[in-house]
């Protein structure tokens, strides 16, 4: 076995390299992602290995990155564009909603656009407004688009390839600021599918729900609670559109209890999808409703309130209570 | 080379290949030939003429000017400072840009609307606004402290390119009014590629809008340089939307004051728009998180320190007698005062409660938000006590 301790960052930046190495037809895209590196690195020296031709430093325009990206697509290349922050993908939107992800079905099925959408995604890293959203709930609104959040290195290294080939478009969504978090990564070992929902803590009293960079807080609260005799199952969704629920529903059977994380505003979010899932097929093994924990219904707000905004341990641990106290 | 439609463009551009002057050293600009480029003071301080562009300024308003320039500057280095010390989440300089910021700044009158980037301290500066409020942002308190209303300047907008849209409705909504004033829009040479800026120029093209669009070609959109952007000198696009453009030299300050105003003039007489590209220099790193050795070199910077901004007007001022030491020595000392408002101002500055973030969100707040804080009012007072 080829192992390797990887951070999140580290991790996406071989996984596009093996992609690249693995289909020439695969061509990288996005504003400072060439010489840069990108603004986090993650396309670190792959322009220098691969050439501008297949890592592509584009205009400042992120309508033209996904629009470009489609007529790429139809000449048979596998684009992958970076949008630089969460915030920057709305000049986009209308070409990612009414492009990219209707193609398929309006061709009925004779044009594929095997298109990744890699966005850093969430908060929690000080910045200025637009740099700390959660846009998950309108791509997994969207039909015709695959939505993919990552959580550690192991995902980030194979996913990003699997995503890479697959024929759907996939919005893939890094928790930015776990970037740094590390893992040991295993080169070799064929992965879980990307559409699968993962178990990655045992309990019994309730069932937490989180994915991207709130698996990390999710874990955090299931140890808390363990010094409280709270036993927390945690499952990492991974996919949220098309969402692997069995698992959960299982889990949830035993334990009576649900609590969906998210960092982005809990009104409509997947949360909610996600609430009401879980309660058809649970709803006699319920002992609580599913409970939802996310932003507030206001803007992201200024980085000295993104504490209070975002949920934390200890909100996460609030809901735990009230599910049990229910 | 391709063929290229409009006349005057076609023959700008294929002298601009055969005649090249003075490619500014280091910006990659064959394409610069001396003429295009409004300058009323050299680098080395020379005051020289422009056949169409012309200021008459007395000693007070040079004075002004400079003081205007070192009093940015220092802000600038001030905020970068706290930001490297912690104290602010991140600052984009404007070191370089103080010429270009200042003059489009003074061209404009009391009832005119400034749409910045996130870049214009400069012109925030011009406008009255606190520095603070400024650094305020950056420090993640708010969005901005200011009242874009009083001050005649929007609030700063993260989002390349938005704000042309939003000077070209205002400038639409003062024709309406049929108001004296015009709207100035700011961008970078990065964002004239985003789609919503050539909307922006078709719009205000089609309903003769009383906009500038006042572009700061700094050479590069964080490591992209403006190649990657435009195969034509900026100011000869607006050509194809069918208003002028015009090339000034955006570190000298007067040039830029001459331009602007005149632009700013035409459009209030009801000309329509122009569009104007500050040819300057980013001195700085894109922002405090950004690495610029990674894509430009070192020597480019040294040319460009050469046609230093301030430095120019100070060397007009001293050898026209127009300021002499003690002048520059009471500026520094107002620099210094500044400097230290800003860096205690910075420090003292109160964190926002967290119910802040409810606040304005809607002009009617909504019986569920009222709720969501009521809830989160309970769910932060359940701490207090605790950790403190
Ligand atoms: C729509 C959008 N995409 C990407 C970004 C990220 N970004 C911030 S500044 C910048 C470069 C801007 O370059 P330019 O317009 O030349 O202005 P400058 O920063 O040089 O003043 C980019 C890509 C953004 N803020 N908005």
């Amino acid at each position: 076995m080829t192992a390797q301790t990887l951070t999140i960052g580290k991790a996406l930046n071989l996984g596009l390299r093996k992609a690249m190495e693995d289909d020439a037809k695969v061509v990288l895209m996005g504003e400072d992602i060439g010489r840069l590196g990108g603004v986090f690195r993650i396309t670190d020296g792959l322009q220098k290995d691969f050439g501008e031709d297949r890592v592509v430093d584009t205009p400042l325009a992120e309508a033209g990155i996904l629009g470009t990206a489609v007529g790429l697509a139809m000449r048979g290349y596998r684009p992958v564009c970076e949008i630089q922050f969460d915030g920057f993908v709305f000049p986009a939107y209308n070409q990612i909603v009414t492009q990219v992800a209707k193609i398929h079905a309006r061709s009925r099925g004779k044009l594929a656009m095997p298109i990744v959408v890699r966005i850093p995604f969430g908060g929690g890293i000080g910045a200025v407004e637009h740099h700390s959203e959660s846009p998950e709930a309108y791509f997994a609104h969207t039909p015709g688009l695959k939505v993919v959040a990552i959580s550690n290195p192991v995902d980030a290294y194979w996913g990003i390839q699997q995503a890479i080939a697959s024929p759907d478009p996939i919005v893939f969504l890094e928790p930015k600021r776990r970037y740094w978090d590390k893992a040991e990564v295993d080169l070799d070992a064929p992965p879980d599918p990307l559409w699968a929902s993962r178990v990655i803590r045992g309990g019994d009293d309730v069932t937490v729900l989180a994915y991207g960079p709130m698996v990390k807080t999710a874990l955090q609260a299931a140890d808390a609670a363990a010094e409280e005799d709270r036993s927390v199952e945690v499952v990492d969704l991974r996919t949220l559109s098309p969402l692997d629920l069995d698992p959960v529903v299982e889990s949830v059977r035993r334990t009576g209890r649900c609590v969906v994380v998210h960092e982005a505003p809990v009104t409509l979010g997947l949360g909610a999808e996600i609430a009401a899932r879980v309660t058809e097929s649970c709803f006699h093994s319920l002992e609580a409703p599913v409970l939802r924990v996310g932003g507030y219904d206001t803007p992201y707000p200024p980085s000295k309130l993104e504490e209070e905004y975002l949920p934390d341990l200890d909100r996460v641990l609030d809901a735990v209570d009230r599910a049990m106290e229910f | 080379m391709r063929e290229l439609a409009s006349e005057p463009v076609s023959a700008a551009v294929s002298s601009a290949t055969t005649e090249v002057v003075d490619p500014v050293p280091g910006a990659e600009a064959p394409h610069l030939p001396r003429q295009d480029l409004v300058q009323l003071l050299t680098p080395e301080g020379e005051r020289v003429e422009h056949p169409e562009y012309a200021v008459d300024l007395d000693g007070e308003e040079l004075r002004g000017l400079y003081r205007d320039l070192a009093l940015v500057r220092r802000w600038d280095v001030e905020a970068t400072a706290l930001q490297r010390q912690g104290e602010l989440g991140i600052w984009a300089s404007l070191l370089g840009q103080e010429a270009a910021q200042v003059g489009a700044g003074r061209a404009l009158q009391p009832g005119d609307m400034a749409f910045p980037t996130y870049r214009e301290h400069g012109v925030a500066w011009t406008r009255g606004v606190d520095p603070l409020h400024v650094i305020s942002l950056f420090r993640g308190v708010d969005n901005g402290g200011w009242d874009p209303v009083a001050t005649g300047f929007n609030l700063y907008t993260v989002v390349i390119g938005a704000q042309c849209l939003h000077a070209t409705g205002y400038a639409m909504g003062l024709q309406r009014d049929g108001g004296e004033s015009a709207a100035l829009a700011f961008l970078g040479d990065g964002a004239t590629s985003q789609g919503e800026v050539n909307e922006a120029l078709i719009w205000a093209a089609s309903f003769s809008a009383p906009v500038v669009f006042f572009c700061q070609n700094n050479q590069y959109a964080i490591s992209v340089p403006l190649e990657r952007q435009s195969r034509v000198p900026l100011y000869q696009r607006a050509a194809g939307f069918g208003f002028p453009g015009i090339r000034v030299d955006g570190n000298d300050v007067l040039a830029v004051l001459a331009v602007t105003r005149a632009a700013l003039a035409a459009a209030r007489e009801g000309q329509g728009p122009t569009f104007i590209e500050a040819f300057t220099y980013r001195m700085g790193a894109h922002t405090t998180s950004d690495d610029p050795t990674r894509y430009r070199l070192a020597s480019e910077l040294e040319e460009w320190k050469l046609r230093d901004p301030i430095a120019r007007l100070k060397a007009h001022l001293s050898r026209t007698g127009i300021a002499d030491q003690a002048f520059f020595a009471a500026v520094e000392a107002e620099a210094d005062e500044l400097a230290g408002r800003i860096r205690s101002g910075t420090t003292e500055m109160p964190d926002p409660p967290g119910t802040a973030m409810f606040d304005a969100v809607h002009a009617e707040q909504t019986p569920h938000l009222a709720a969501q804080q009521a809830e989160f009012e309970v769910y932060q007072a359940s701490f207090e006590g605790g950790s403190e």
